[in-house]
This record gives structure tokens, C-alpha cells and sequence, in this order.
């Protein structure tokens, strides 16, 4: 009887404290989770949005493109009309 | 000894419960919180997944643009070498941008030991003016070793120089610009009949013509 009563001492004084305890805990860090989940997501999806000008570099790949070949047909009316380096400089 | 029990019995019942309630209340709450973090995980993979489809072609588009410009340069050069030959060409290249030539051009690996010459002796004094006002270049070194005549980052008075008025004085108000057009208040280039006497009258020709005879009704009898 007295080790019964000794029992439920412990259960209502460590055990159910100790369990409270605990799960707070975890109730806590999940809680806390949640706002970083949150900035998380609005994070992706401002980086998401930032990438919307990706498509961009496809205009920017044409005009390079076309530049260069600009270029080469610049380059190539120079080499007719500019004279070469004289073969020892070169 | 049923009775003297029972008071025990219903404290253990008690505790339990409290435990289980404590269970339930805390585990619930931290099902709410679990299920909030799995819908703001769906939301970052959504925004992740947006990330990798948008950012899956860059490095395509990045490589060709690259092999482009790979493709401009070595035109450049090469027409560069050709034109200039290797020892100016270093050397111009050296003017504009100090210690490229150490690296060379990029096809053309005998560049990196070629000895880049002064570029002011190489070039005319007009290719050099141009090449000051394009390019704020360090030319015009003492020796291609030693250290350049201009502040190659900050200063400018040589380039201000250049010009013939007195802007490198740095005045507080310089003369305007002067307006050009047809509404100009000033026409610069004035015709010199302006303000003339008429060489011939408007509506008539300006050669004297015969007079025709009067007719009766200008007769002065």
C-alpha cells in the first residue's frame, strides 16, 4: 500500500512533470520550424521571379551571335583593305 | 481492504489520465505544427522547382554565348597579328590594358615572350590622342618596365589637356554651345545678298526690257 501510494507520488510529481516538460519541447521546435519553412518558401519563390529574365540570355545569345558575325564581316573588309604586317614583324 | 485501496486506485487512475491528456493535447499541437511545415515545404519545392526549370538551359545559353565571344576575340586578334604584326599588336595591347601582355593572346601561345614595345614609339602622335580620348589609356610609358605617365585610374587632366580651351581649369561655367538651325539666332553662314540692294524687282525680269509702244490712252497730247 505504501510503496502504491509512494507510486502515484512519483507518477504525479516526476513522471507527468517530466513528460510536460518533453513534450514542450517538441512543441517548441516544431513550432519554431515554421517560420523558417515559411521564409524558406517566400525565399524560392523570390528566387523563382528573379529568373524570369533568364529567358532574356536567349536575346542576348542571338545578339551576341549576330554581333560576332557582324564582326567577322567587318574583320573581313579590313583584311582586304588594310595591308598585312611586313613579314618580319609578324 | 477494498476501501482502503480505492483511494490509491483512483489517484493512479487520475495520474494516468492527466499523462494521456497531457499526451494528447501536446502530440495534436504538434501534428498542427507538422502539417503547417509540410504545406511550407510544398510551397519551397514548388519555388525550387521553378528555380531548376528556369535555370536549366543557362549553361547552354551561357556556353554558346562564351564561344561566341571566344570566337570574336581570336578574329580580333588574329586580324590584330595579322595587320599589325605580333610585336606591336603585343605592344598596343600592353598600352590599353597594362600586364596583358604577359598573358598573351590565346591561340597564340609565342605572344606570352614577345616583348611589348612602347607604344609611343610605335605609333603616330594621332593614334595615340585617340587612344587617350577612347580609352583612358595608361600610354606613353617611359620604358615599357618602368611606371606610366598618367594616373591610370584617376587621373584625367592629361586628357583634359587635350583640349584646346580651358576645361582642364575646371571653370565654373564654360560658354554655351552655340545653337545651330534655321531658328538660330545667329546663321553662321550668311548669304552676302542679305541687307543688298535688289537686283531686280520682285514679279519683273531683272534684264531691261524694250518698251512697247503707248498706247492711246497714255498719250500726253
Amino acid at each position: 500500500m505504501t510503496l502504491w501510494w509512494i507510486g502515484n507520488i512519483v507518477l504525479l510529481l516526476v513522471i507527468l512533470p517530466v513528460v510536460i516538460y518533453l513534450l514542450r519541447g517538441v512543441l517548441a521546435a516544431a513550432t519554431s520550424i515554421v517560420p523558417h519553412v515559411r521564409t524558406i518558401a517566400d525565399v524560392a519563390a523570390a528566387g523563382s521571379a528573379d529568373l524570369d529574365s533568364a529567358e532574356l540570355l536567349l536575346t542576348t545569345q542571338r545578339q551576341v551571335t549576330e554581333t560576332v558575325a557582324g564582326l567577322a564581316n567587318y574583320g573581313g573588309s579590313l583584311d582586304v583593305i588594310l595591308d598585312d604586317a611586313a613579314p618580319g614583324a609578324a | 481492504m477494498i476501501l482502503a485501496v480505492a483511494p490509491a486506485a483512483v489517484v493512479t487512475i487520475l495520474a494516468v489520465v492527466l499523462i494521456v491528456l497531457a499526451l494528447v493535447f501536446y502530440l495534436v499541437s504538434v501534428i498542427v505544427q507538422l502539417r503547417r511545415i509540410t504545406a511550407g515545404l510544398d510551397d519551397v519545392i514548388e519555388g525550387v522547382g521553378e528555380i531548376v526549370t528556369k535555370s536549366a538551359p543557362v549553361n547552354e545559353v551561357v556556353t554558346v554565348i562564351n564561344q561566341q565571344l571566344d570566337a570574336g576575340v581570336e578574329l580580333l586578334e588574329g586580324l590584330l597579328v595579322k595587320k599589325a604584326g605580333m610585336a606591336d599588336a603585343i605592344g598596343l595591347v600592353e598600352g590599353m590594358y597594362p600586364g596583358a601582355a604577359a598573358a598573351g593572346f590565346r591561340n597564340m601561345p609565342d605572344s606570352e615572350n614577345v616583348t611589348a614595345p612602347r607604344i609611343g614609339e610605335v605609333y603616330t602622335r594621332g593614334t595615340l590622342t585617340l587612344a587617350r580620348l577612347g580609352r583612358e589609356a595608361p600610354i606613353a610609358a617611359v620604358t615599357p618596365e618602368g611606371p606610366v605617365l598618367r594616373n591610370i585610374e584617376g587621373g584625367s587632366l592629361a586628357a583634359r589637356q587635350l583640349y584646346p580651351d580651358v576645361r582642364h581649369t575646371a571653370p565654373e561655367k564654360l560658354p554655351r554651345s552655340p545653337v545651330i538651325g534655321s531658328d538660330a539666332p545667329v546663321q553662321y553662314e550668311q548669304r552676302d545678298d542679305i541687307g543688298a540692294p535688289r537686283k531686280r524687282m520682285p514679279g519683273g525680269a531683272a534684264v531691261a526690257e524694250r518698251p512697247e509702244p503707248s498706247s492711246g490712252a497714255d498719250r500726253h497730247d
